[in-house]
């Protein structure tokens, strides 16, 4: 019934900023996986059942100590973050000075063993989160929820802040600098591990954040973010491993891309991310954004 | 193995011994193996899963309370993934290796379909609990296999129908994007345009779906009146969810959950779920039996009350055990369904019912509607009945479905 041409103005607009907003998760979560390839070389296969950890935090705060969403918004990012610096400590700083392939094996295990502890105590279904910003506003061409348009400004001023912290201020140099020559930085006198350390747990804090965010308008359940995390790997890897902007403007573009995708073709909507992550890996293998390693 | 053996046959020896009646039995291997096949991890494992596997567990602690269960009855159960092509795995190697005599449940009718076929080459038994497809009873039937609790045919028929005749003419699909969605969307825009309604569009979604606020904002610019959800499980939850926060409701849209289980009810809430219309078959509080069952699957399962699937395999079950202790053989798969299908059904969930040739297990079907929060009394206290449909309604007519096998 959509044709090319039978789709109107008003329904294309719709569908993009639709697109803004699915991007705007993508952008948060690549951004952060962004950062910890970028500064640490660890691909953090357990990014997805850390925003699904930010999503049920939010929910026990909520139902077991009476915090509203806007206190989560705040505590959950800093709480799952901290389960993030014990987890770095505990078992990813052991594998430094191992191949790749070791962290991606080590974090795919945790994020399985976490979901399924999740999954054990909760269940599959998921868990009720009403909406904090109830209604919206209609733009004419669409009903624009407040929640929606709430979420696309703080991921995008996040998402913002994050880039200029780590390529416009001293401290984002420092940690380029201790990506390159770790060594040497440590000789200026940084303490190099404890700042790897410090922005592993940035990193999950901005998955938690995706799943505080996520959790009024998708089911909490255990498995939510296994479900997003493979699209999301596809966006860095389009972006550029390790870019910090370019995973934010792939997130935000692939959201786009998707958006219409369901309007011109619906049944291919979970294909077209990897369809294009395919011709960019044959084309740019290094990615849109990326710098050849 | 050879040791396995020589226990297996100290063991028939014993029984042997002890002068039984199973001693003229013919059970492949010595024992009724139950295969439970269904989600253990992904979408649907709160509706099937081990609630399941404990269903069909209990039913042959209550036959053999009730009966002199002489035979060693046991229950394996797996994880198909929703992928049909592990579930044919599964099956071909418990059919093939572990002598599994009957698979139960199965969720996901792409799944159970595949598991159709091959129950059917290998001459066992298939009784279909969690499934939905009426294909399965239609052009896809076999001898091997029960269509135990539901279908697509009869949820139609059920939430369709008295939404059209309360108004509801104009549809548009919500519709996931395999066997069952196709099906089930497919079965209720027949009711719909038969009751006098109309189809104004649909979009099939990718299964299973996160994010339907594109597909919802095609459903409302369809102007239709009624949303019909031909999804379930995660996708129904995430579609509710987010159509309220749209404000399809407020827009004069209305949703109709064409397959909603009580767990999605809970995962809702009943500020989002209240005043969604749906066809059950088994709802745990509408009698003392049902509460009884629910209580002792509660305190098995965290609390959880069991869904129509999870109740329909402990009354498939209880009745396959019947046909096959009266038989007293399970060898011949296409011969135990047969008993199955020339004797009553009856068992404390469903009541009294019975099986038709195309291999329909009929009862009556209920029309539910989902408390507002301050009619409700306790957690799981959710439905409100509005209208029983008799057995003989509740199903295809035998006529109509396609099935070879009814001449």
């Amino acid at each position: 019934m959509f044709e090319f041409i039978g789709v109107s103005p008003q329904a294309l607009f719709g569908q993009l900023l639709l697109g803004l907003i699915n991007g705007s998760f993508y952008a948060l979560l690549s951004l952060g996986l962004a950062v910890i390839f970028g500064l640490m070389n660890v691909i953090n296969f357990t990014h997805g059942a850390q925003y699904m950890m930010g999503a049920f935090a939010a929910w026990m705060l909520l139902n077991y100590l009476g915090i509203p969403y806007w206190g989560a918004l705040v505590l959950v990012p800093i709480l799952v973050g901290t389960t993030g610096i014990l987890v770095e400590r505990l078992f990813i700083s052991r594998l430094y000075h191992l191949d790749h392939l070791y962290g991606l094996l080590l974090t795919f295990g945790l994020a399985l063993v976490l979901e399924g502890l999740f999954r054990r105590q909760y269940g599959i279904s998921g868990l009720p989160y009403s909406n904090p910003l109830p209604g919206g506003t209609n733009l004419g061409f669409m009903f624009l929820p407040w929640y929606r348009a709430w979420v696309v400004a703080i991921s995008l001023a996040v998402c913002l802040a994050t880039w200029f912290l780590i390529e416009r201020t001293k401290l984002g140099s420092y940690l380029r600098a201790a990506t390159e020559r770790p060594d040497l930085v440590q000789a200026f006198g940084i303490n190099v591990p404890r700042m790897i350390t410090l922005t592993y747990g940035f990193g999950v804090g901005l998955a938690a954040l995706a799943g505080v965010l996520a959790a009024p308008i998708y089911s909490v359940n255990p498995i939510m973010g296994a479900n997003l995390i493979i699209v999301v790997f596809a966006v860095v890897v389009i972006g550029g491993m390790g870019s910090i902007m370019g995973s934010i403007l792939t997130g935000f573009g692939l959201g786009i891309l998707e958006g219409l995708t369901k309007v011109f073709y619906p049944e291919a909507s979970n294909t077209v991310i990897f369809v294009v992550m395919a011709i960019v890996l044959i084309l740019r293998p290094q990615g849109l954004f990326g710098t050849a390693r | 193995m050879t040791m396995q053996r020589s226990l297996k046959a100290w063991a028939a020896a014993a029984a042997l011994s002890m002068g039984a009646g199973a001693a003229l039995a013919d059970y492949t291997d010595g024992t009724i193996k139950i295969g439970v096949m269904n989600d253990q991890s992904g979408l649907y494992s709160d509706l099937s899963g081990q609630g399941s596997v404990w269903a069909a567990r209990k039913a042959i602690e209550d036959f053999c309370k009730a009966n002199t269960c002489h035979d060693k009855i046991e229950v394996v159960f797996a994880d198909h993934q929703n992928k049909p092509d592990i579930g044919s795995n599964v099956v071909r190697q418990w059919y093939d290796v572990d002598k599994v005599d009957v698979v139960v449940d199965v969720p996901t009718s792409s799944v159970a379909l595949a598991v159709n076929n091959i129950t059917k080459d290998k001459n066992k038994v298939f009784l279909v609990s969690g499934a939905a497809t009426a294909d399965l009873t239609g052009k896809a039937c076999t001898p091997n296999t029960i269509h135990w609790t539901y279908d697509t045919w009869s949820l139609a028929n059920g939430t369709a129908n008295a939404i059209v005749k309360t108004g509801g003419k104009n549809w548009f699909f919500l519709t996931a994007d395999y066997a069952f969605g196709h099906a089930l969307e497919r079965d209720t825009a027949a009711v719909v345009e038969k009751a006098g309604g109309k189809v104004v569009g649909k979009v099939r979604h990718p299964f299973p779906g996160q994010d339907f606020s594109s597909f919802l904002l095609q459903a409302q610019q369809s102007k239709a009146q009624i949303i019909g959800l031909a999804n379930a499980g995660g996708d129904t939850i995430n579609s509710i969810k987010q159509a309220g926060e749209f404000g399809i409701a407020a827009g004069g849209q209305n949703l109709a959950g064409l397959l909603v289980f009580i767990t999605d009810v809970h995962a809702l809430g009943l500020q989002t779920a209240q005043g969604l219309i749906f066809t059950e078959a088994w709802y745990w509080d509408m009698n003392d039996a049902n509460r009884a069952f629910a209580k002792e699957f509660g305190a098995a399962n965290k609390g959880n009350m069991p869904t129509m699937v999870q109740a329909g395999v402990y009354s498939a079950v209880t009745h396959y055990l019947k046909a096959v202790h009266a038989l007293k053989s399970d060898g011949d798969g296409a011969a135990v369904v047969t008993k199955m299908k020339e004797t009553p059904t009856e068992d404390k969930l469903f009541g009294n019912g019975s099986i038709r040739q195309d291999g329909r297990k009929i009862h009556p079907m209920y029309l539910f509607e989902v408390k507002k929060p301050a009619e409700s009394k306790g957690p799981w206290d959710y439905y409100k009945l509005r209208a029983t449909i008799a057995a003989a309604e509740a199903f295809r007519p035998i006529a109509d479905g396609g099935c070879p096998l009814v001449k």
